[in-house]
């Protein structure tokens, strides 16, 4: 392949991901909002178009047309370029998640991910400890004293759990004995799902998940009984678009990875063995990846509509004291079986 | 030029810019934007060298990790502007200099006078040829099986040293 026909084709592909995540973002937030009142049995937003179907375009205009408001004390190239970061770290992860197997396009060899780069996995570790940044910046530049309790609070939280999310992932790295995602997945034949051989890391993975998307159970950065809005109170207009779209990016991006860490990604059990055809295979098994996404998404959802917050400091000793220990003990439990088995 | 090159100079600019950028601000916040800034142009000439680990983990360990705990620190002192330390002792100023004229000799010298047939420099070749993980990984657990555990253990103690102090009473 000469150099130009992989830039095209790479190009190709970032776009298509990023149309659809935009459009999966703002549709996660419909679904967030009709799934929450289908729980609390309410009726949800149901005026826009069929069922409320046209409601995200509806909320995307709004909050396009209304004033943006910086605050007079706050650091304004910091709160400028805050949900600027929020943003691009959100949506440049996905590039080494592979969404399917190797295809045939029109006489090319595509690799359905858009980089698949042998430290792939050390590339989405190093970009969400980035996407604290986004938040602690946020939280000090507004001047506001709820935004900085945000702020702190966000940066705290997520270091300690990036901990446990670490040794979580170096028990898959061990079985696949590959940093990179497509690896990882071919590495999950069959019924190997990396969840059900190592079902302790993958609970520590998922918790850690949560905490690290400021998601509830562990959205003290945002609490809105106690800290307004946390570190978004100042924001107005597209700028706290950007973080709600963000949060929701990274909900996604966190179920994508959890599918493609412990869910064996594309993989369908033994769909090889039934014989239907190349292509037929190839649709199934990009559609499971998007199914056990979406599965994980509305248990997100779900999660968050039926368990109260934790205090901060249960937050902290959850972190430190239960999740960290697990996933040692998780990394010690691969280790045994892989000296058992080979 | 080639794409390298264009590349080494954009990426050697930012971080020139961003450190010179990151000792003058006078708000400490600031500083610590253009340190994280600094840290990227430093390691996307990393992954130029074809170390993509150490490229990886600067930015997991010192972006992700150390500058946030600075932050952490930056924020919850909530320090506006920093005294000028100069302005309080004259004498500091002179032993600063001091050492940045040293620091910089010291560049300098390593930049113009080393030539490329130097035993440091064969090394610094041979460790570009083996940048990535597995062959990090394969060397730290045969050739430097010891300093590798040496370094651990080290970090151990200082851990251990670091509970000891932060506990408030002896028993």
């Amino acid at each position: 392949m000469s150099i130009l026909e992989i830039i095209i084709i790479t190009f190709v592909k970032i776009l298509f991901i990023i149309t659809a995540m935009l459009l999966t973002v703002s549709y996660s937030v419909y679904f967030e909002r009709r799934i929450s009142a289908w729980i609390q049995t309410r009726l949800g937003p149901n005026r826009v178009g069929w069922e409320g179907i046209l409601q995200p375009f509806a909320d995307v205009f709004k909050l396009l047309l209304k004033e943006d408001i910086v605050p007079e004390k706050s650091n304004k190239p910091l709160h400028t370029l805050a949900p600027f970061i929020a943003l691009f770290v959100a949506f440049s992860t996905y590039a080494v998640i592979p969404m399917g197997p190797e295809v045939t396009i029109f006489g090319y060899k595509v690799n359905l991910v858009v980089a698949d780069v042998n430290i792939g996995i050390l590339y989405v570790l190093a970009l969400t400890s980035l996407g604290v940044y986004g938040i602690t910046f946020a939280g000090w530049s507004s001047g506001s004293k709820y935004s900085l309790l945000g702020g702190v609070r966000a940066s705290a939280q997520m270091i300690s759990y990036e901990v446990s999310m670490g040794f979580s992932i170096a028990g898959v790295v061990m079985m696949a004995s590959s940093l990179s995602p497509v690896a990882i997945v071919n590495s999950q034949y069959g019924w190997m799902w990396n969840a059900i051989v190592q079902p302790i890391g993958f609970i520590t993975f998922v918790i850690s998940a949560f905490a690290e998307t400021n998601r509830l159970p562990f959205d003290l950065p945002e609490a809105e009984p106690e800290l307004v809005g946390g570190y978004h109170t100042e924001y107005s207009s597209m700028k706290f678009a950007s973080f709600f779209l963000a949060e929701y990016a990274n909900m996604i991006i966190a179920s994508a990875m959890i599918v493609t860490l412990y869910l064996g990604g594309w993989q369908v059990p033994y769909i090889d063995k039934l014989g239907l055809g190349e292509t037929l295979t190839t649709l199934i098994q990009v559609g499971a990846f998007f199914a056990k996404i979406g599965a994980l998404i509305f248990f997100f959802i779900w999660v968050r509509w039926s368990i109260p917050r934790f205090r901060y400091d249960q937050l902290m000793n959850i972190g430190w004291k239960v999740m960290f220990p697990l996933s040692l003990l998780n990394v010690v439990w691969v280790a045994v079986v892989l000296m058992i088995f080979n | 030029m080639n794409l390298e090159i264009i590349l080494f100079i954009v990426l050697a600019l930012v971080a020139v810019v961003s450190s010179v950028a990151m000792i003058t601000r006078p708000h400490p916040v600031i500083s610590a934007v253009f340190l994280i800034l600094n840290f990227f142009a430093l390691s996307g000439l990393y992954l130029l060298l074809n170390a993509q680990f150490i490229a990886v983990v600067q930015v997991i360990v010192y972006a992700g990790a150390i500058m946030v705990l600075f932050l952490f620190v930056l924020m919850l002192l909530n320090t506006n502007k920093e005294d000028n330390i100069f302005k309080q002792n004259k004498a500091l100023k002179i032993f600063a200099i001091a050492i940045a004229v040293l620091i910089f000799a010291q560049v300098a010298f390593l930049i113009f006078f080393s030539s490329p047939s130097d035993a440091l420099n064969s090394q610094v070749a041979e460790s570009v040829q083996s940048g990535t993980i597995q062959q990090i990984g394969t060397k730290l657990y045969t050739d430097y099986i010891l300093p590798f555990e040496a370094a651990g253990f080290l970090l151990l103690a200082a851990t251990i040293g670091a509970l000891v102090l932060s506990k408030k009473k002896f028993e």
